[in-house]
């Protein structure tokens, strides 16, 4: 139950206040230091004044409606992830060890979904739930980072509280603490890390190696072979680094001169296509030689063919994350916050990141990597190294006036 | 319910409205099929109507602003895309027609005892879903797979590019790609409409038309063909209408420069969230369907299409 919902206003905020930057936090604030808990902090005023008119949200000052947290009662938990997105048994894809393990832990039934297909099409699913102050029936979802900081701007996740989450505190690794659309991460825990990377078919380009964006898009011998993302962050921000620019700071013009170096690529027929997830069917056929790709594609790939290559572009690559989230409204909050905690156990991130091959966000789970599969430990698209890490940039946070500006304009390039 | 009942002076015999009860039977067997308009036709539609006169912006909600700007944006900025989209499909629904008709005649007049195994598999794709059927394609249609080779070998490839259906020697990604996808995908809908015209028509005009010295060319120019004009009608138009608003086609099997105006209306629903823009377009697509459909159907001169 959400300890501030039956207080007056001045003294909820007081509490959160002593909560975040009391002696109650202190363990929390000393964990968070590295990652800059004091921007989440600081960005707690910066949230209750996001503009949302009160008819769009459930809460009152545009923080997330906390519903009454039926945990205590009912030892339920509903969650929607992405399809492949959890580790199953080898012989019985039905049964999820780790999720199985949990379930037994804590008691809790877990009513495991695989219903989020795609961030925006998801977003419009549970929309009119959330906007109309109502249960969307989910308790914890699992969602881009983006697509969580819009939830976030408009109220609709819950606040995690850090009481629940011993393990995640301490083993959430310090790069992804300070994320640009959820400062301290207040609402969100990363599920699973997503770096974009250049990758190529070694057969399809004749052994040529594919290295840069600036390859993918001007290299004549790649012509009409070329796919990059259709998510708009993904390929506008590799493109902008590629510029020598940040994709995390960077401006209009800047924007607009990165779609222009897209467009004449489509101009000049050396794109084929721009792809969600299904590029790696064509990438092995070899209708696509080299493309932009998601890093934890490549690895299971790589384990089929020998002819798929990744590049870490030496100007850098773009990473993200995939959050679990608490949508407002929902009834099991510390059920959730349970199971996020659970999944920040080294041992149990090691056999998810096993079985998931993204990038594994949990301190510790490396070790525990190598007791089940030494390979995958030393697995750079998993468990990066330092030197990639420090080539790794995140798309900046964007309010919706912003992103649709800029979808517009990207819609057109793509052809539609 | 009595009230309602005829007054016991009426004579049955005597010629007059019906009693009241049954006049309202039709209203009720309607009422089903009214409702269900209603609630996911009517409904939809003057929603989607108002939704593209409205302005503002999805994180400040939208309002009815009635602004009318709205269709002559989409119309500028997309007339392309309505162009190519209208093309693409009467592509495909000439093509559909080109391989249907014969299909159908086949059918109807030669297949004998085999015709319900053939008509099954006319219908036989539906067992699949749409997606992995056009999916299917991108295999058959391969860069390196047997087709795209055997057409490069016979310099087929080098026709289709100077008439600027292909590019680079490849199939998939090009607008020949796109338009080979929707004639298969809605060939059944041809076929089936022209096979049930044509199964109509009694064998015995055909020896009539004989046995008073047509040649079977003027048999089929001026007995079968119009007789079987309501299957073409409605297997065109079912074929055409789809076709036109399609968009996973040009998705799977096209590049940037094919996509259609379908795709169009999904990226402004779904990820621009500019849903007013993305309800003009769709309101633009039926209204140009709706007027080329009417002009169709006047010109082919057929009042009875059923």
């Amino acid at each position: 139950m959400d300890p501030f919902a039956s207080l007056p206003e001045p003294v909820a905020r007081a509490w959160e206040r002593s909560l975040t930057s009391g002696r109650a936090a202190v363990s929390r604030r000393r964990l968070l230091a590295a990652g800059g808990a004091l921007a989440g902090a600081a960005a707690l005023p910066a949230l209750g004044a996001c503009g949302i008119p009160a008819a769009d949200t459930g809460g009152e000052d545009g923080e997330a409606a906390a519903a009454r947290d039926y945990s205590g009662k009912e030892k339920e938990l509903a969650f929607s992830n992405w399809p492949l997105y959890i580790d199953v048994d080898d012989e019985n894809e039905n049964v999820r060890p780790t999720l199985e393990r949990f379930q037994e832990r804590s008691g809790i039934r877990v009513a495991y979904t695989e219903d989020v297909n795609d961030n925006v099409e998801f977003f419009g699913r549970i929309k009119p739930q959330l906007a109309a102050g109502q249960d969307t029936g989910r308790d914890l979802v699992c969602l881009s980072d983006f697509m969580a900081g819009r939830l976030i701007r408009h109220g609709w996740a819950q606040r995690l509280d850090p009481r629940n989450l011993p393990h995640a505190n301490v083993n959430l690794e310090p790069r992804f603490r300070n994320a640009a659309h959820d400062p301290g991460r207040q609402f969100t825990m990363p599920w699973a890390g997503l770096a974009t990377v250049v990758a190529y078919n070694k057969k399809a380009t004749g052994g040529r190696e594919v290295s840069s964006v600036a390859q993918l898009m001007e290299d004549e011998a790649l012509k009409g072979k070329v796919s990059l993302l259709t998510e708009m962050q993904d390929t506008i921000g590799m493109t902008l680094i590629d510029m020598g620019k940040s994709p995390t700071k960077f401006t209009d013009d800047d924007f607009d001169a990165a779609l222009a170096r897209v467009q004449k690529a489509v101009d000049d027929d050396q794109l084929r296509r721009f792809t969600g997830n299904d590029y790696t069917e064509e990438l092995v056929k070899g209708d696509i030689a080299a493309c932009l790709a998601w890093a934890g594609d490549i690895v299971q790939l790589q384990l089929d063919t020998d002819d798929i290559e990744f590049v870490i572009p030496a100007k850098g690559y773009l990473y993200a994350t995939d959050d679990l989230l608490v949508p407002a409204r929902a009834r099991h909050k510390t059920n959730a916050e349970k199971l996020i905690d659970y999944y920040y156990r080294p041992d149990v991130a090691a056999e998810l990141a096993a079985w998931v091959n993204y990038i594994c966000p949990v301190v510790g789970a490396r070790a525990e990597m190598k007791k089940i599969d030494a390979s995958l430990a030393d697995y750079p698209l998993i468990f990066p190294d330092r030197q990639m890490i420090d080539k790794g940039q995140v798309f900046m946070s964007m309010n919706d006036d912003k992103e649709t500006a800029y979808q517009d304009k990207w819609s057109k390039v793509i052809g539609a | 319910m009595t009230a309602l009942a005829a007054p016991p002076e009426a004579t049955p015999e005597a010629p007059g409205p019906p009693p009241p009860r049954r006049r309202l039977t039709p209203y009720w067997l309607l009422l089903p099929a009214a409702l269900w308009l209603l609630v996911f036709f009517a409904a939809p539609l003057v929603y989607q109507a108002s939704t593209s006169v409205q302005s503002g912006s999805f994180e400040e909600g939208f309002e009815v602003t009635w602004r009318w700007a709205n269709y002559t944006e989409a119309l500028d900025t997309y007339a392309e895309h309505f162009a190519r989209s209208f093309g693409y499909a009467a592509a495909a629904t000439v093509l559909c027609l080109a391989i249907g008709y014969p299909l159908a005649y086949m059918i109807a007049f030669r297949a004998g005892r085999w015709r319900g195994v053939l008509l099954v598999l006319v219908i036989a794709p539906f067992f699949t879903s749409f997606l992995i059927r056009t999916l299917a394609w991108k295999t058959i249609l391969s860069d390196n797979g047997p087709l795209v080779g055997a057409l490069d070998t016979l310099h087929v490839l080098d026709v289709t590019a100077t008439l600027g259906l292909t590019t680079d020697d490849r199939l998939l990604a090009t607008p020949l790609a796109v338009v080979c996808g929707l004639t298969y995908n809605f060939l059944p809908f041809m076929i089936l409409p022209l096979y049930t015209s044509l199964e109509r028509v009694d064998p015995g005009l055909h020896e009539a038309a004989q046995d008073l010295y047509a040649r079977p060319l003027t048999v089929f120019r001026r007995v079968t063909l119009p007789l079987s004009m309501p299957g073409v009608v409605a297997g065109t138009l079912l074929t055409f209408i789809p076709a036109s608003g399609d968009y996973i086609n040009a998705q799977l099997l096209g590049s940037p420069k094919e996509q259609m105006v379908g795709n169009a209306i999904q990226k402004q629903f779904l990820n621009v969230l500019d849903y007013p823009t993305a309800a003009a377009m769709s309101f633009l697509l039926m209204a140009a369907i709706l007027i080329m459909v009417t002009v169709y159907i006047r010109r082919a001169g057929t009042e009875e299409l059923v």
